[in-house]
Parts: structure tokens; C-alpha cells; sequence
């Protein structure tokens, strides 16, 4: 579904990273880990088509991508409220308009709440927002910035069932960006982990390792593994 | 005031108005006044060659609007920087090579009566801005909130952008023979600064964007003509006592 051939990006002088190459296949999910500064939220941001890259990003062509990013900085007082956002949409390409008070509910955003500037939202529920937008475009893979940060607990499980309803019944694959290696182990099929002296693809078993987790973080990294 | 000229004040109002209102939620406010100063050089040229300033102050704001684009993608500056050094360079250019009286005119509007060619230039473009704004507010919402994510929902983001900012250019030449670019600008501004206090929604935003700007208009003309004054200035003391009435609200 996506390849990754030789990727590298830089920003002036400065090289995020170099000769990065992996592959996503269907039904399948990706996690990206790394340190602050690795260079993970770019790497989504390569892949959308934002910014500019060496080497070359091959998207299945029948993929619709629904790309949920980090907080944005919104005004407070933007006139715009989590239903206009919806509506946008909706409209604004073709075949996509599923019931915006549904997706509200399955996001869990209250009525009240989806009256409200967009700018009023606390950060779970604007990242909550942002993930039914993504949605309302029946995306086939979803690329998801950190997509529980700032969400309370209630709401994280809410977003994890979600997706993972998701995945097992649409078929929709996940390439997700997490702090949260519990997280990626249970969840991921394969963990791409930036930041290190090379870019390490593999299940997490493979990658997860003590050793290379110091590697990469520079420190030694406390998560925890459940076994089923 | 004739007819047409209250179908042009009406429909450049509301024209103002809707491109407004998304200058000020893309906090781009404070660029409709220097990109007013590109008209200048433009309406040097054009009184040099002797052809209708009004030319060379759309050709000028156009291609002005169109160097912005092409730089915001290349230099790592906020929209409002570019636009700044831009057109205060601009200015300067203009200053140089139009006299003192011109610039005052092209600036705060002049004296005269509008020609037809003009009063049509004014109904064509400012209905084409307000045809712009309304079929293109959804996909300017998704850019303004995040350009990434309208990018995954098919949106041509650099596309729309450079669509938005040459109408917002083409809205301040229609200033130029009406209430001048300088005040053009503010008429674009103020109506929309109030209506974003005001409104809940993105429809009330607009509406009362546009009405807003329709009010200021007829009530500056007529006190205008009450007082044996210019416009211009009229038109945007109304808008800014609307701004300032807007504080009561909350």
C-alpha cells in the first residue's frame, strides 16, 4: 500500500533524516516512535505531500489518506464551529457525506460542544474533531499525529476502539505517531523508530528492545508489555 | 446617488465584507493596508503611458498578490512579513513617480464622477469576488484551520491560495476610484473584525460581515453628502463606530 524508497528531507543545512525506506501493507499498522526532534511529524507531513523530499514516497493509487494532525493553534475566537469544520467536509469533496451528527456521536462530541468555536475546544476534544474529519472522507489508511495526547482517559480508549473497530472491520490501516510504547506494542504490527543512527523497521518484539530503545532515546525507557 | 452607483456601493461593500472575513480569521488583517500601497506604482505607470490608473493599479495589485504566493512558498516568512517588505517598497516606488495630488487621490479616494467602463469594471469584479468567497468558504475553512489536513481532503492548497489572495487584491483595486485603496483596505477590515466578535458561525460571520459593510457605506455616502465631504473617510468612521459598538455586545 505504501512504499518508501531512499527518503530523505532537510530543511536548509539541517537533515532530519536520510535514506529512510519501508513499506505498509494493507490491513496492516505502522507505529513511529523516536526522541522529540526525530523528525516523525515530518515524515507524515512527507508522506501528505507538505513538504518537500528526496527519494521517492509510492502510495497505492486507490488510497484516500486521512491525516489527523498534532494541536493546531487555532484562534479562540474563530467564528468557526466543530459543525461548519464538519460540514466543510462534506462538501468540499465529492461522495463523503455521511451523517455529521453521527460522527459527532461515534467521536464522542457532545451537541453542545459542536456549537462551539472550534477555538473553545480543549485539546482532546479538537483532536476528537479532527479525527471525524478524517473519517468523513472513508479514508483507506489513517495517519494519526499523536492522537490521544491531551486526551483524558475516557476519551483515549474511546479514540483506540474506535480506530481499532477500524482497522479489524473497514480494513483501514493505521500509521500512528505514539510517546506511548505500551501503546505501540499492543497496537502496532510494525514499529518504524526514528532518531537513532539508523531507522529500525520491524514488529515491535524486534525493535522494542532495551538496547535499542537506549540507543535511540539516549536513556533507559520503562514500558509495559502484556502478553496475551 | 445614482442607481448604479448604490448597486456598485452595495455590491463592492459586501464584496469587502466576505474577503474580509477571512483575512481576519487567516490574521492577515494588518496586510490589506500595505498591499494597498502597490496600486501606487501601477498608477505611476499607467499616468505615465497615459492609460486609466485604474489599470495599472489592478495589473500592479495582481501581480503583486502573485509575488507573495510565489514567495510564501519558497522563503520561510510569515505571509504578513513578505507582505510588508513588499509593499512598503512598493510606496516608495509610487511616491517617486506620481505627484502629490494623485497619490492622495489614488489613497483616500478622489473627487469625480465614476465613467461607465469603471462603474462595470466595479459590478463585474466585485460580483466574481463575492461569487469566489461563497463557493469556496468550505475549502477555505479547512485550509484556514489546518492547510495539511485540507491537503489529504483533495483540496490544491497553493492553488486556493493564490486564488484567495488575488481576490483579496482585486477587492482593494475596486477601492480605488470609490473610497481609495488606504480606505479600502479598512472597509475590508473593520466590518469583518466587528462581525468575528459578534458572530457564533461561520454563516453569521459572513452575513454580518457583508451587512456591516453595507451599512458603513450607505450611511458614510449619505453623511458624506450631508456634511459636502469625501466619502471615504465616512464610511470608515461608521465602520469603526460599529467595531467600537461591538464592545457592549460582550
Amino acid at each position: 500500500m505504501l512504499e518508501v524508497d531512499r527518503l530523505s528531507i532537510h530543511f536548509g543545512e539541517v537533515e532530519v533524516f536520510k535514506d529512510l525506506s519501508f513499506h505498509v501493507a494493507r490491513r496492516s499498522s505502522l507505529a513511529v516512535i523516536g526522541p522529540n526532534g526525530a523528525g516523525k511529524t515530518v515524515l507524515f507531513q512527507a508522506l501528505i505531500g507538505s513538504v518537500p523530499f528526496e527519494g521517492t514516497i509510492r502510495w497505492a493509487p486507490d488510497v484516500r489518506i486521512g491525516y489527523v494532525p498534532q494541536k493546531l493553534d487555532l484562534d479562540r475566537d474563530v467564528p468557526i464551529t466543530a459543525t461548519d469544520f464538519l460540514r466543510a467536509r462534506s462538501t468540499s469533496t465529492r461522495g463523503a457525506d455521511a451523517g455529521i451528527s453521527h460522527m459527532l456521536e461515534l467521536v464522542g462530541i457532545s451537541k453542545e460542544a459542536s456549537h462551539k468555536s472550534i477555538g473553545l475546544l480543549s485539546g482532546g476534544q479538537f483532536q476528537r474533531l479532527l479525527v471525524a474529519f478524517a473519517l468523513l472522507g472513508n479514508p483507506s489508511v489513517l495517519l494519526l499525529d499523536e492522537p490521544t495526547a491531551g486526551v483524558d482517559q475516557p476519551g483515549q480508549k474511546r479514540l483506540n476502539e474506535l480506530v481499532g473497530h477500524l482497522e479489524e472491520e473497514k480494513g483501514v490501516s493505521v500509521l500512528f505517531i505514539s510517546h506511548d510504547l505500551s501503546v505501540v506494542y499492543r497496537d502496532s504490527t510494525n514499529v518504524l523508530c526514528l532518531g537513532g543512527r539508523h531507522a529500525y523497521v520491524g514488529p515491535p518484539r524486534k525493535i522494542l528492545t532495551p538496547d535499542r530503545l537506549s540507543e535511540i532515546y539516549g536513556s533507559t525507557v520503562d514500558y509495559h508489555v502484556h502478553d496475551h | 446617488m445614482t442607481i448604479e452607483n448604490l448597486l456598485l456601493s452595495i455590491t463592492m461593500a459586501v464584496a469587502a465584507g466576505l474577503v474580509g472575513s477571512f483575512a481576519v480569521m487567516r490574521r492577515m488583517a494588518l496586510a490589506a493596508d500595505p498591499m494597498s500601497h502597490v496600486a501606487l506604482p501601477g498608477i505611476g505607470v499607467a499616468l505615465a503611458l497615459h492609460i486609466n490608473p485604474l489599470i495599472g493599479a489592478v495589473a500592479m495589485l495582481l501581480f503583486g498578490a502573485l509575488l507573495v504566493w510565489a514567495m510564501e512558498g519558497k522563503a520561510r516568512l510569515g505571509t504578513e512579513a513578505l507582505i510588508g517588505v513588499l509593499f512598503s517598497t512598493a510606496l516608495a516606488l509610487g511616491s517617486l513617480m506620481t505627484s502629490g495630488e494623485e497619490l492622495i487621490d489614488a489613497l483616500f479616494g478622489g473627487a469625480g464622477v465614476l465613467s461607465w467602463p469603471e462603474i462595470w469594471f466595479g459590478l463585474v469584479a466585485s460580483s466574481a469576488v463575492i461569487a469566489f468567497i461563497i463557493t469556496q468558504r468550505n475549502r477555505l475553512v479547512v485550509m484556514l484551520v489546518s492547510p495539511d489536513v485540507a491537503r489529504t481532503a483533495g483540496i490544491d492548497v497553493r492553488r486556493l491560495d493564490l486564488l484567495y489572495l488575488e481576490t483579496f487584491a482585486l477587492t482593494i483595486a475596486l477601492g480605488l476610484r470609490f473610497l481609495g485603496v488606504l480606505l479600502m483596505g479598512a472597509l475590508i477590515i473593520i466590518p469583518a473584525a466587528t462581525a468575528k466578535r459578534l458572530a457564533r458561525n461561520l454563516t453569521e460571520m459572513l452575513v454580518l460581515a457583508a451587512s456591516l459593510a453595507v451599512v458603513a457605506t450607505l450611511a458614510g455616502t449619505w453623511l458624506a453628502s450631508w456634511f459636502h465631504r469625501e466619502t471615504g473617510p465616512f464610511i470608515v468612521i461608521v465602520a469603526a463606530a460599529c467595531f467600537l459598538l461591538s464592545f457592549l455586545r460582550r
